[in-house]
């Protein structure tokens, strides 16, 4: 066994789970708190991606492009809390499914009709192009360690946002019990906006940092929506520390999965039966291991106490 | 609303009956998710083609319905039955993906329609599932790779790490090249692929990266190809593992990885059945106006789909504008005679073109657009593997 490789593949498995993270974080803390199903979650992130795309190449810049377009993607949050899922909060989950299904054609489409078919590739600086020596044979494109430093700072802030500031106790409050939050005098309203906010800048944060690698494209947010729902569910609806266990498990095990379930399954199958099933295996291996926990935990790794 | 619908039905009707003489072409091909950029193409091909022809065969009018596959062979399937039961195309052509048209297939040839590709060309219908209704406007999956292995052995080449979506064409890419290259797979990997394909590289770059190969070949068509080669050389392998590929640097991928200055790919090869350099007239109008048209050179996937509507205007005209005449209408469909973008070419018993397949260098053109040139011929007037196994003659 190569562990220089193995270690490689841990960092990648890490740098897809922090991303996956950000994706997760948001619609954890939407779902489990406002209780409401937002299956256009992937779409802010794509957007947060063109945005991002744009504006690099009005600015020529990466980095101020980043920063700029974190409070746009705020902003596109907070008003669609207030015209999208607002009015859908007293509704049932099916409503949401539906209502969140046609914002995402909704966006889709406008975004092909802004930025075309082709996607943006983002150029990015010199100094995040090239790579970083960790040791003698490792080897690592910069721009991916940032992602992971990026993400797990981000991941941290979240964490400590949520569990040792006043906001965060709301939030915390609201997902164990919404109606006595309210009865106490808080206003609701004004905090569910803004958790949808900061859920929307952080998905849109997963899309500019992972533009870079796959370009802003039509129809990314999708893809990254359904695995992001897996994440939520594995850790538990609610809990911000269970979508940053199970996003870090997901992404290790997709990317180990893919890595090293051929030479695996060459153990003990036919080299070309072990090619053909070592890919069909890796991509589910996600939802087995979904399944998996499940049957352990019904509701999660960290269900949030007293629904 | 019960009215517009009826006026619709109505205005159908009207439409249907009253110009009987028109022929309609279904083209299916993806309108939505990423791979939308393809089918942009070529649907501006279309309509150049249509242009070229003033929208018509000979005496007769040719109209073209567009249908969207969303690259997924269900979706695909339905649109291609919309079209001919809906519809009531006379002809079916277009195609991007091998799974979509294998899943299609049996709507088109079940109604008796001929059925063209104007691009995937998967082993099945090359070899056991060859129909005489079924012709081939691009290649059979296994040959361009095929190319590329003879290319190889040339250079040298002695080991390779391959990659490829794990669909039905990236396995015959994968198969092409093993059939002729002399030399050691070292590694392969088949990656998730579809409406969620998998986009991100980082595990599989770093097992090639590892393994020691002289080459890295990969298959990655459409949106992946900008995002498989920024993350290639993201991770640094430029001088490492020198990259090969398949129609994944093409007129789509170029602007952008021009737009994003990956210098490094000017002076990687390719191999391709056409080259916007080709030297022959229709070739030279179509890339002209193209050109003028779209302000970018046509991609292999424009090419493919203007020679489709010129292919199947030459068919028309030789049944006089009557498709229910199917035979006269394969028979003129399997002469080729027509001004094919490639230059001449034949079709085999398998309805698949014998022709030729060139390696193309990227180069920079005198107006410094990023491009591709013909450097060399590969085959010549090659047939792919599998017509031994068609049981047409």
């Amino acid at each position: 066994m190569d562990y220089t490789l193995l270690l490689i593949q841990v960092l990648n498995g890490l740098q897809l789970g922090v991303l996956l993270f950000l994706v997760a974080s948001g619609l954890t803390l939407v779902f489990g708190i406002l209780d409401f199903v937002n299956l256009a979650h992937g779409s802010i992130y794509m957007l947060g991606a063109f945005v991002c795309a744009s504006l690099t190449y009005a600015l020529d810049s990466y980095l101020l492009a980043v920063i700029l377009a974190l409070p746009i993607i705020g902003i596109i949050g907070y008003v669609f809390e207030v015209f999208l899922a607002r009015p859908l909060y007293s509704r049932d989950h099916l409503d949401h499914v539906l209502g969140t299904f046609g914002a995402i054609l909704v966006i889709d489409t406008i975004a092909h009709l802004i930025w075309g078919p082709a996607g943006i590739a983002i150029p990015l600086p010199n100094y995040l192009d090239g790579q970083i020596k960790i040791s003698e044979n490792i080897e690592l494109p910069t721009f991916r360690v940032l992602i992971i430093i990026v993400g797990l700072l981000a991941a941290f802030g979240l964490l400590w946002l949520v569990n040792f500031t006043r906001l965060g106790m709301l939030i915390r409050a609201g997902a164990s019990n919404r109606t006595m939050v309210s009865a106490l005098g808080i206003d609701i309203r004004t905090l569910f906006a803004i958790v949808f906010a900061i859920g929307a800048t952080l998905a849109g944060m997963a899309g500019m940092l992972i533009a870079p690698i796959t370009e802003a494209s039509l129809g990314m947010g999708n893809n990254v929506i359904i695995t992001a729902f897996v994440v939520i569910i594995v850790g538990g609806i609610g809990s911000v520390k269970g979508a940053l266990v199970a996003a870090l498990l997901i992404g290790l095990i997709d990317t180990l999965g893919r890595a090293f379930l051929d030479d695996f399954f060459k153990i003990f199958m036919s080299t070309a039966a072990a090619e053909n099933s070592a890919p069909a295996i890796s991509s589910m291996s996600i939802y087995l291991i979904m399944a998996l926990i499940l049957s352990f935990k019904p509701n999660g790794l960290f269900p949030p106490r007293l629904r | 609303m019960k009215k517009v619908l009826a006026a619709i039905i109505f205005c159908n009707f009207v439409v249907s009956s009253a110009v009987a003489a028109e022929i309609k072409i279904g083209f299916v091909t993806t309108l939505t998710t990423p791979a939308a950029v393809i089918g942009e193409d070529m649907k501006n091909a279309v309509n150049l083609a249509l242009e070229h022809l003033n929208g018509k065969a000979g005496s007769h009018k040719i109209e073209v319905v567009f249908g969207d596959d969303g690259f997924a062979p269900d979706t695909g399937k339905q649109v291609t039955d919309r079209l001919l039961k809906q519809d009531k195309v006379d002809i079916i052509a277009g195609y991007i993906w091998s799974h979509v048209l294998l899943a299609s297939r049996k709507s088109v040839l079940d109604a008796g329609k001929i059925l063209i590709s104007s691009n995937a060309g998967p082993s099945q219908m090359a070899s056991k599932l060859c129909h005489e209704n079924f012709f081939s406007a691009s290649w059979q999956n296994d040959q361009t790779p095929m190319a590329m292995g003879e290319v190889f052995n040339k250079a040298g080449i002695k080991s390779l790490y391959i990659m490829a979506p794990n669909y039905a064409a990236g396995k015959d890419m994968v198969a092409g090249i093993e059939r002729t290259f002399k030399g050691q797979v070292v590694g392969k990997d088949l990656t998730k692929w579809g409406a969620d394909a998998q986009l991100d590289f980082s595990a599989e770059l770093a097992k090639a990266k590892v393994s020691g190969a002289d080459g890295l070949f990969v298959f990655y068509p459409g949106a992946a190809s900008g995002a498989f080669t920024k993350q290639y050389h993201q991770a640094g392998l430029k001088d490492l593992l020198p990259l090969y590929s398949v129609f994944t640097i093409d007129g789509i991928s170029l602007p952008k990885l021009q737009a994003a200055n990956f210098s490094g790919i000017v002076g990687s090869k390719v191999t391709q059945q056409w080259d916007p350099s080709l030297d022959n007239q229709a070739n030279i109008k179509f890339v002209n106006d193209f050109k003028k048209q779209f302000g970018k050179y046509p991609s292999f996937y424009a090419a493919q789909s203007y020679d489709t509507i010129n292919m199947i205007a030459s068919a028309v005209m030789a049944v006089d504008g009557d498709m229910s005449d199917v035979a006269g209408l394969r028979s003129a469909l399997k002469s080729a005679n027509y001004n094919s973008v490639r230059g001449k070419y034949s079709y085999g018993n398998n309805n698949f073109p014998i022709q030729n397949f060139y390696l193309r260098e990227v180069v920079e053109d005198s107006d410094g657009n990023w491009t591709t040139e013909v450097v060399d011929t590969v085959f010549t007037n090659h047939q792919d593997p599998f017509a031994a196994d068609c049981k047409l003659k």
